[in-house]
């Protein structure tokens, strides 16, 4: 804890550094009269169709989706990487390769599927 | 933070100058990416608002900061002010966690008729035993402003780029992290420092029981990693969102990306972000692969402090420090070049083309990297 301790000191005072910022910035800034137009959203001279709710392709749910799975597998070689030497050093060398062997096995086979699912096709 | 007022003030104080640090490179990069550009493109770029036109910095800082300041009504205000400030947490703790130079022992003193130390201050705004997972970890934070910005503005420009962004950002980490792997598989740790420390003797490679050594050459991670560091390095430049992974930006398709809304200072706080992200990864890739602050036949901690050898303790430790910290420095400085070198040489990728080499090209090789790693560490140094 007394480690993470100047981890939170740090981000209290980056946030308070970023909302003086804007607050300085908004209060030296030009005061102009704003008008509808102006308030409008930006949009290459049309009105914007954007209402509130608004659609997303499933694609980018997908991606996120496969991306977590993905991010938790690598995760779980860091522990392994950094525990290899020991192993290796006590004589246990074989055990660990073919325990990564096993999962990475699991790791490809899922690379594969997923490329042959065609879920990171993008057109 | 320390254990009586003089260490917390000196922590603090150091926290917040190595934070300082960090915003102050934004404009001097910035001044460099416009002078660099314009040396690249055979023109003149910003020269004269001052000596080579260095105080342009200057005068853009005041024109941001008298910008009106300006949303559209259809966005959400909260998030909308809450992004750019978002966006420079990410950088500045993930800058805070990496070593830029050598640690200052201070020897005990007396100071207003009392005893203080000794101490030992890291050259960093605080030091993390799992470093390099909490770099990766907050570092990945960042597509949280990105996302917020393109919800806030409520706008599809906006939107898409930031949709288009996160996709990214996450597509790449894979491979990010992946490629990670091998250097661990080497040093065994997750310190920095100790990464640092094991970089920076000369190289010796342990075969079959024999260590061999080459005397002339530093103990850098790049001799044994040649393939991580470039993997690491192309999906930093895909995590930086810099060309020619610049997507979320695609000015031609989405004007400006996630911050189309945006004007002012709220934009360059983005660019701090931005910048801020890109010394992150460099400072990553000069700790993994080329020795973070040392150099091996000249410059390290032991030869470095014996040119002090008349001057007291404390001051040799913090020249010391004070070098091996110009040495960091330039090594940094030399990959942000880098970083504006290639921006302005390589087209940007088609979407497609981008999220193909993420996940089909470079995952694979990450892991190919990995594999190949341990069966040759694994029979290097197992005792036949």
């Amino acid at each position: 804890m007394s480690q993470l301790l100047p981890v939170l000191v740090l981000s209290g005072f980056v946030v308070v550094f970023g909302a003086a910022i804007i607050v300085v910035a908004s209060l030296l800034g030009t005061k102009a009269a704003k008008s509808k137009t102006k308030l409008e959203t930006y949009e290459c001279g049309l009105e914007s169709d954007m209402s509130g709710s608004t659609k997303v392709p499933i694609k980018f749910y997908l991606t996120a989706i496969l991306f977590i799975l993905f991010d938790i597998e690598i995760i779980f070689m860091y522990p392994w990487a950094l525990s290899f030497n020991d192993f290796i050093r006590q004589g246990y060398g074989l055990y660990i390769m073919g325990a990564m062997g096993v999962f990475l096995l699991i790791f490809i086979l899922g690379l594969l599927w997923e490329v042959k699912s065609k879920a990171l096709e993008w057109e | 933070m320390g254990s009586d007022i003089f260490e917390i003030g000196v922590n603090f104080i150091k926290m917040v100058l190595i934070f300082v640090m960090m915003v102050q490179l934004v404009p001097l990069l910035v001044w460099v990416e416009r002078r660099g550009s314009a040396y690249i493109q055979n023109r003149f770029g910003p020269n004269r608002v001052g000596p080579l036109g260095l105080t342009q910095l200057l005068a853009d800082a005041v024109k941001f900061l008298t910008k009106e300041d300006f949303m559209p009504e259809r966005g959400y205000r909260f998030l909308f002010l809450a992004a750019p400030v978002v966006a420079l947490i990410p950088a500045a703790l993930a800058f805070g966690a990496i070593p830029l130079s050598h640690p200052i022992f201070v020897e005990p003193f007396e100071w207003l008729g009392q005893t203080w130390g000794p101490y030992q201050f890291d050259f960093q705004s605080y030091k993390i035993g799992i470093g390099i997972v909490f770099v990766l970890a907050v570092s990945s934070l960042a597509a949280y402003s990105l996302m917020l910005a393109g919800y806030a503005s409520n706008n599809k420009y906006s939107l898409y780029g930031a949709l288009r962004a996160s996709a990214q950002t996450i597509s790449y980490e894979l491979a990010m992290g992946l490629s990670i792997v091998g250097i661990l598989l080497l040093f065994n740790t997750f310190d920095f420092s100790e990464m640092i420390r094991l970089q920076s003797g000369p190289l010796s490679f342990h075969v079959l029981g024999t260590v061999y050594t080459f005397d002339f050459l530093p103990n850098w991670g790049i001799f044994y990693q040649p393939l991580g560091a470039i993997l690491l390095l192309a999906a930093m430049f895909a995590e930086t969102n810099r060309l020619p992974f610049d997507l979320p930006e695609a000015e031609a398709e989405l004007v400006a990306g996630y911050h189309t809304e945006y004007g002012g200072i709220k934009m360059n706080m983005f660019y701090i972000g931005e910048y801020g992200h890109m010394l992150v990864a460099s400072g990553l890739m000069v700790t993994f692969y080329f020795g973070g602050y040392t150099l091996y036949p000249f410059l390290t901690p032991g030869t470095v402090s014996s040119w002090f050898a008349g001057s007291t303790p404390t001051m040799t430790s913090v020249w010391t420090s004070l070098i091996l910290h110009v040495v960091f420095l330039t090594k940094v400085l030399l990959f942000l070049w880098l970083f504006i070198w290639v921006r302005w040489s390589l087209p940007r990728f088609r979407y497609d083309q981008l999220m193909d080499l993420g996940w089909k090209t470079m995952l694979p090789w990450a892991l190919g990297n990995t594999i190949v790693t341990a069966i040759v560490i694994f029979i290097m140094r197992t005792s036949w």
